[in-house]
């Protein structure tokens, strides 16, 4: 077993020591009726069958469709020097930072990920990570409760059904109040915002980009959430920030998203990585690990896990969150990342998705009979209206090797028609071309 | 050391990126964009590399020594399982491609790594079928304690509270309060188990669940499992396995059995995905025939034709806990590990994990003070209440441990253990090191009763010394 290093002759030195004859004896409390009743797993196979089985496997998914699926989740270029520093054992196969003395390289790049996340996104604060943009986004919406102390939840319609499937779900079992707001045209509709915007009113939460694409400036809603006292919760794509005005900048109150675009690999939905910023005044209403920077005894600067009072091995029940392991892998992934772009390269992968996309949306505009459906502008994600039922003209455009979009009647009842179509920096103009052509033989077929 | 952020040269790039080959047309509105770029830092690759080797220096880890972080289960992480989720067929594809028409067909190996690995782990704990959304444990309890409010729902029970030992974990009270629960707890009796009389005290018609750990979070085995089991069923309560210690009982007894209703598993646990400096970890979550209509959405099923498909709409379906199939990535490593061990190799596991355990019990017994003096299983909890005379507590000790190359225990936890020191072995270490370990606590033991006033400056070999956690949260700096 080249996993269990004890030799037989091992286990019988031990035993002897423990006065045992058999391994068996170290199991006597365990009731002989509580014996497995079946435990039919198959014989261990070597390293190399098992890895043969596996690239089998893979090989029987599709990874040659040029893609411009997105929905949330986008095909990004990733430099390879952030693998190689996730392969670092050292990191991987290191645990949360209970010792901090012997845990000073997670630490020191948790605070520098909650730094680059805080200049991101202009907020004051961030978490050390959280499980994904979903389970994010419901977190800040339990905080704002506690924050607020009140229990009404506005969120826009625009808001991924992904992210707010989540919400409803694990706040089935507790007293909230949820209004939906039906965005019109695709935007957030500010009319219906202001009528339900009240002082029993948590939080409003909002996306930008939203699901549909279209990107917003939430100042004014943001402002309006506030005169009422309620809070501005915002979710956002965070490549999108390379151009896009910040929550900051928005004035608003927590803000959080998904940061699998930031180097992490697609890898059939997960691990990803949820984060969460928020104002300096709500950190101890805030769930999950924060990092901190002190000293040492000689005055050194370190950095351990701080404000722990707020968490569940302290608090239990009281916790602000059940919240214990996180993603930090994500996190150092997310971090090299955007160490590697640097300043300058986020605006460019910015910038090049944006005139892509705006590339893509002209050219399949042009397609007879397919409309472009946003007049607001749009990041690197679009919504476009097809002659016909988009579920199946995706299924025809796979034969053509291309993941088309994602086809909104899948969660929109009305808009059977509408197909949502991501462009990244690794779409070349050429490829977007050739979907363009593709898609118009065969929505005019 | 330096930050990446003084590490900055305005200009320095550490990325090459394609470049537009499209018109610049995308002229958006300025009130729709920031005012000025984000101060990330501008460094070479070799720059950023460097920064980060050097940073995973300051890092005590599996792959570097012997990391006994008791409920934890730091054991070994097979690389080959590292290998095959960058296999570029699991690696690159989209979460939303099985969701498209016909998508389905392209993603037949992804989805049955994930149907495999959720029947594997139905046959290793004895359960009907588990959902694999879970991304962490406390994401797991979570999700279990949901799937047992919406059984109480469809029953129309009125169930106000659930019932926690006083050595859980603090997920689990947490868990259950953030589900909507009241929380009830029970103290550990003199044999480190849960209080018979009191748990019969407190259970009525109200208790959602009893969530228990198994074997404890004092490393023992709880005979009287069935019993409660027996108990709590007949006030239509459902038992929830807290799954994180299942590493000692793979293949000696399943939770199903036992008549635990809901369990969950930690990947990053027993399945030996690697803990990645705090997550990503897995906890997927099994559950016994009843519940089973009332799993998140969506579930990986296999149809007749042999094919794999997403399933939707299962009518009492609590909805989504995750974006997608759970963590892809962590599942696939669990599954790559059991088809490594198999069956022998699952029962090996259980068996060497105990017997490191105990064996360091064993050694270390007349040196440290064991509040329950019994067999353990995976783990065993010791207190440093003798050293504590001298003024040494469990915290000098596992700095103590650090200059001596070692991770220290778990210390202060569980709660019910004044100056605890917990120990997790694993089955992935030798002899050898579980001796070499046992001399290193064994001296310092002795240190404590000889020479008390060296551990305060301890450690020295680390490129901090103790650092002022006070500080830290009072003027809670968390940014540069």
């Amino acid at each position: 077993m080249p996993y269990i290093p004890n030799t037989d002759n091992d286990r019988k030195a031990m035993l002897e020591t423990l006065g045992l004859d058999c391994v068996a004896d170290l199991f006597r409390i365990i009731p002989e009726s509580f014996r497995p009743k079946s435990f039919e797993i198959p014989p261990g196979k070597s390293e190399f069958e098992v890895s043969q089985w596996l690239r089998h496997l893979a090989g029987k998914n599709a990874t040659d469709l040029v893609c411009f699926l997105g929905g949330g989740y986008y095909d990004h270029f990733i430099p390879a020097a952030v693998d190689a520093v996730l392969r670092r054992g050292e990191f991987y196969t290191a645990y949360t930072p209970y010792q901090p003395e012997v845990s000073q390289g997670t630490l020191q790049v948790a605070y520098e990920y909650q730094t680059s996340l805080c200049r991101l996104l202009e907020m004051e604060v961030a978490n050390a990570s959280m499980y994904d943009g979903g389970t994010a986004l419901y977190e800040a919406a339990l905080m704002a409760l506690r924050v607020t102390g009140r229990n009404k939840i506005l969120v826009d319609g625009g808001v991924s059904p992904i992210y707010r499937k989540i919400l409803y779900c694990y706040t089935k079992n507790l007293s909230i109040e949820f209004h939906e707001i039906t965005p019109v045209h695709g935007q957030s509709d500010r009319e219906e915002i202001a009528k339900y915007l009240d002082d029993r009113t948590a939080a409003i939460i909002l996306q930008n980009p939203n699901f549909f694409g279209a990107i917003d400036d939430f100042t004014d809603i943001v402002n309006r959430a506030h005169t009422v006292g309620a809070l501005a919760v915002l979710s956002v794509y965070p490549i999108s920030l390379g151009l896009l005005k910040t929550p900051g900048e928005m004035n608003v109150d927590i803000a959080t998203g998904e940061g699998q675009s930031l180097g992490l690999p697609l890898s059939f939905g997960g691990p990803y990585l949820g984060f969460m910023t928020t104002r300096m005044e709500y950190v101890r209403k805030m769930p999950g690990r924060i990092v901190g920077e002190t000293v040492d005894r000689e005055g050194k600067r370190g950095f351990v896990l701080t404000l722990q009072a707020r968490e569940q091995h302290i608090r239990r029940e009281k916790a602000t969150s059940n919240i214990c392991t996180n993603h930090a892998l994500c996190a150092l992934a997310a971090q090299t990342y955007m160490t590697l772009l640097g300043k300058q390269g986020l605006v460019q992968v910015a910038r090049v998705c944006a005139d892509r996309a705006e590339y893509a949306r002209e050219r399949l505009g042009a397609i007879p009979g397919v409309e472009v459906k946003c007049s607001a502008p749009t990041f690197n994600e679009f919504t476009i209206e097809l002659p016909r039922d988009a579920a199946e003209v995706v299924n025809q455009m796979i034969e053509r090797g291309f993941a088309a979009g994602f086809p909104l009647g899948r969660y929109y009842e009305g808009m059977e028609k509408y197909l949502l179509v991501a462009v990244t920096e690794k779409r070349t103009k050429e490829e977007i071309g050739q979907f363009a052509e593709a898609l118009e033989a065969v929505v005019c077929h | 050391m330096s930050l990446i952020f003084e590490k900055s040269t305005s200009g320095r790039r550490g990325a090459r990126l394609p470049e537009s080959d499209v018109p610049a047309t995308a002229h958006l509105p300025e009130q729709y964009l920031r005012a000025q770029p984000a101060e990330l830092p501008e460094v070479s690759e070799a720059e950023a590399i460097r920064h980060f080797t050097n940073l995973s220096h300051r890092n005590f880890a599996v792959d570097r020594n012997f990391y006994p972080l008791g409920s934890c289960t730091m054991k070994y992480n097979p690389k080959v399982c590292e290998e095959v989720v960058r296999l570029e067929g699991f690696s690159a594809l989209h979460p939303l491609l099985p969701q498209l028409r016909g998508g389905g067909l392209l993603t037949q190996g992804a989805l049955q790594v994930v149907y495999e690995t959720e029947r594997l782990l139905s046959e290793i704990t004895g359960m009907a079928e588990f959902t694999m959304q879970p991304m962490a444990g406390a994401h797991g309890e979570l999700t279990g304690v949901m799937l047992i409010a919406a059984y109480h729902r469809k029953r129309g029970n009125r169930k106000t509270k659930v019932i926690i030992p006083d050595s859980a974990h603090g997920t689990n009270p947490a868990s259950a309060a953030i589900a909507g629960y009241g929380v009830v707890s029970v103290p550990t009796d003199s044999n480190g188990v849960m209080d018979m009389k009191e748990f019969e005290r407190v259970l009525d018609s109200e208790v959602a669940a009893v969530m228990l750990t198994c074997p404890n979070t004092l490393g023992l085995f709880n005979p009287n499992l069935r019993t409660m089991a027996e108990r709590v069923h007949n006030v239509d309560g459902l038992m929830y396995c807290d799954g994180a210690n299942l590493n000692a009982i793979l293949g000696q007894c399943r939770p199903g059995d036992i008549g635990f209703n809901v369990v969950h598993v930690n990947l990053h646990k027993t399945f030996a995905t690697p803990h990645g400096g705090g997550g990503p970890g897995a906890g997927p979550v099994g559950v016994s025939e009843q519940l089973r209509d009332l799993l998140p959405t969506s579930l990986v099923v296999k149809r007749s034709d042999g094919t794999f498909a997403l399933e939707y709409g299962r009518s009492g379906s609590i909805g989504y806990v995750a974006p997608f199939y759970g963590n892809f990535g962590i599942i696939l490593r669990a599954y790559a590990y059991i088809l490594l061990l198999g069956k022998e190799g699952l029962i090996r596991v259980s068996e060497n994990a105990v017997l490191n355990a105990n064996y360091i019990m064993h050694r270390l017994k007349d040196y440290y003070d064991l509040p329950y003096n019994r067999s353990c299983m995976h783990e065993c909890v010791f207190s440093a209440s003798r050293q504590m005379k001298n003024g040494v507590h469990a915290m000098d000790i596992a700095k103590a441990l650090i200059d001596e190359g070692f991770h220290p225990p778990t210390v202060y936890f569980p709660l019910i253990v004044k100056e605890a020191l917990m120990i997790e072995p694993t089955e992935t270490e030798s002899k050898e090191t579980l001796d070499a370990f046992c001399d290193a606590m064994i001296r310092i033991a002795e240190r404590a009763e000889q020479d008390p006033a060296d551990f305060a400056a301890r450690p020295r070999s680390t490129p901090v010394s103790r650092l002022d956690e006070v500080a830290a949260a009072r003027k809670a700096k968390v940014r540069a």
